[in-house]
């Protein structure tokens, strides 16, 4: 296009080119949801392999989440690890933190993406680190051009990530235990709002093609991480597939009531519960 | 972490080895990159004494003494000479203390580093080459004094039983059965477990069982220390089973030290085994 003008391409046009480029191959994969649960962090993804990771252990209480090229994220993935356990070895176990990861991820995807040789990366990643309390979690989402925003709550990355985004928004309440958090997670990834006239359709992932992992506060080893296998997630999520299979369309009536029954016994730091926004 | 991009060598694809990593990109954080001046070095550090392990139906069973020491003094009465390796297996060092340690945090990570990089663990084998080999690197110091001299042990999720391996200071790697010891009074509570063990030992008979032995040892090496009674220090013991490893709460350990050293107050050489075809 801009090549019309004698070859000269505007700093303006050669970024949107690059980030239109990175947002491309970043929308044709599935979405990751990183989301705040009672005793720490919970990521979904849907993932038909179990070989190839998208979510992933970093360091005690830090996990990596990735949408993308496999190739680039996977090379993140390592470059984080050997971060991580230098640091530790070289220092101490505690002086390796999520913001300081977060750091040099942004700083690299951000000189890749503006670096006139380098092709830039076409992924999203999720830092998240857990803290003695739910208030000290930590969410970072970071963009192929380096940017991070530090999420509460919730995010999603991917492909159909603002259909994701809509339906947790309307569903997700802080502190919610870890069963209600997976199944609002996976009902979240299933969903799609149609448009243009057609009704949507809620998919009801298989549990195979869920990829699960969680960083757990009550874990009584260091390293929080943990991965769900298959059998636990059929466990947690068996009954709610039957349930939610016919009750669709009626779904906002899993709102108040139910949400904020457990969350005002969990009694977060002595504050009032929140009621999720209607 | 370093305010700046990530350097180039930790985006190059290499192995999924911690201790490769760190020879490449910063050599002089590896113990055996470190240059000694000539002549010996082992009167220079606090030395470990002794590591005894058991094997049980289901587990294994590792226990070292408390006592470091330098020449005839006692350097420390407290140190932890047991470690866990990962979740299935345990480490317990005996020689040069500092190196020692060193290596433990090396082994570790180089455990951990893997299983990340590749989301799988090491088989138990493989976990006890890659020690050898941390350990292999050492000889040009163990050589000069500075030897570095671990034991071994863990549950093998494969097969479904504890093991024992141990090491020498140019990385031979040997299996053991049943039970083993290393350390300056590893010969004494090794005859003590000859006496002692039995294979259809439970968990808590296993940890009676080691710190029978460690009271033999402490009982006739000076450089290894005996249940502290009025400080109430007592062995680490770290029990790894099917269900992951963990060190046993230091109360239930002096619940046995207590008992041990109970009953060598009526017998002091310990119990008795049997002697077949005689009258005891």
């Amino acid at each position: 296009m801009s090549m019309g003008f004698g070859g000269y391409v505007s700093p303006e046009q050669l970024m949107k080119d690059r980030a239109d480029f990175a947002r491309k191959g970043i929308s044709r994969g599935r979405s990751v949801v990183g989301l705040q649960y009672a005793d720490g962090l919970l990521f979904v993804s849907e993932n038909p392999s179990a070989a190839l990771h998208k979510v992933s252990e970093i360091y005690d209480r830090i996990a990596f989440a990735a949408v993308g090229r496999y190739n680039e994220f996977e090379n993140l993935r390592i470059a984080g690890v050997r971060l991580a356990d230098m640091r530790g070895y070289s220092y101490d176990r505690r002086d390796v933190t999520g913001r300081g990861l977060a750091n040099a991820y942004a700083q690299t995807l951000g000189a890749i993406f503006s670096s006139g040789g380098e092709k830039p990366y076409e992924v999203e990643l999720f830092v998240g680190e857990i803290g003695d309390t739910a208030a000290e979690d930590q969410l970072y989402r970071l963009t192929y051009d380096g940017q991070v925003a530090d999420e509460h709550g919730y995010a999603v990355m991917g492909g159909a990530a603002e259909a994701v985004a809509g339906y947790l928004k309307d569903r997700y309440a802080e502190g919610a235990p870890l069963d209600e958090a997976l199944r609002l997670a996976v009902a979240a990834l299933g969903h799609s709002p149609g448009g243009n006239g057609t009704p949507g359709a809620d998919r009801i992932i298989p549990v195979e093609d869920l990829e699960v992992a969680i960083l757990d506060r009550t874990r009584t080893q260091p390293r929080k991480f943990s991965r769900f296998s298959p059998a636990r997630l059929a466990e947690i999520l068996g009954d709610r597939l039957a349930e939610t299979a016919p009750a669709e369309g009626t779904d906002p009536a899993i709102a108040p009531g139910e949400v904020s029954g457990p969350d005002a016994g969990h009694d977060v730091g002595g504050e009032p519960p929140i009621a999720p926004p209607l | 972490m370093s305010d700046s991009r990530i350097p180039t060598s930790y985006m190059t694809p290499g192995n999924s080895s911690f201790a490769d990593f760190l020879a490449a990109s910063a050599p002089d954080l590896l113990p055996s990159r470190r240059a000694l001046a000539p002549g010996s070095a082992a009167e220079l550090a606090p030395h470990g004494t002794t590591i005894v392990a058991v094997t049980f139906p289901g587990g294994v069973v590792m226990a070292g003494d408390r006592r470091a020491t330098m020449g005839n003094v006692i350097a420390q009465r407290d140190i932890q000479k047991v470690f866990p390796a990962d979740e299935y297996s345990c480490v317990g060092i005996a020689g040069t203390a500092g190196l020692a340690v060193e290596m433990v945090r090396l082994f570790q990570t180089e455990l951990e580093h893997y299983e990340k990089i590749e989301g799988t663990t090491l088989s138990m084998d493989g976990k006890a080459n890659r020690l050898a080999a941390l350990i292999r690197q050492n000889l040009g110091m163990a050589m000069q004094g500075l030897a570095v001299v671990p034991l071994f042990a863990g549950f093998d999720l494969e097969s479904g039983i504890g093991r024992i391996f141990s090491y020498d200071v140019t990385g031979g790697r040997y299996e053991e059965t049943s039970f083993h010891s290393v350390g300056s009074g590893s010969m004494f509570a090794r005859g003590a477990l000859k006496k002692l063990y039995r294979p259809e030992l439970d968990q808590e008979g296993a940890v009676t069982a080691v710190i029978q032995a460690l009271y033999d040892a402490a009982d006739d090496d000076s450089a290894t220390g005996g249940p502290d009674l009025t400080r109430r220090i007592f062995p680490v013991v770290h029990i790894i089973t099917a269900d992951g490893g963990q060190r046993l709460p230091d109360d239930e350990v002096a619940a046995i030290a207590d008992r041990v050293v109970g009953g060598r107050m009526q017998r002091p050489d310990g119990p008795y085994a049997e002697l077949e075809g005689g009258t005891r």
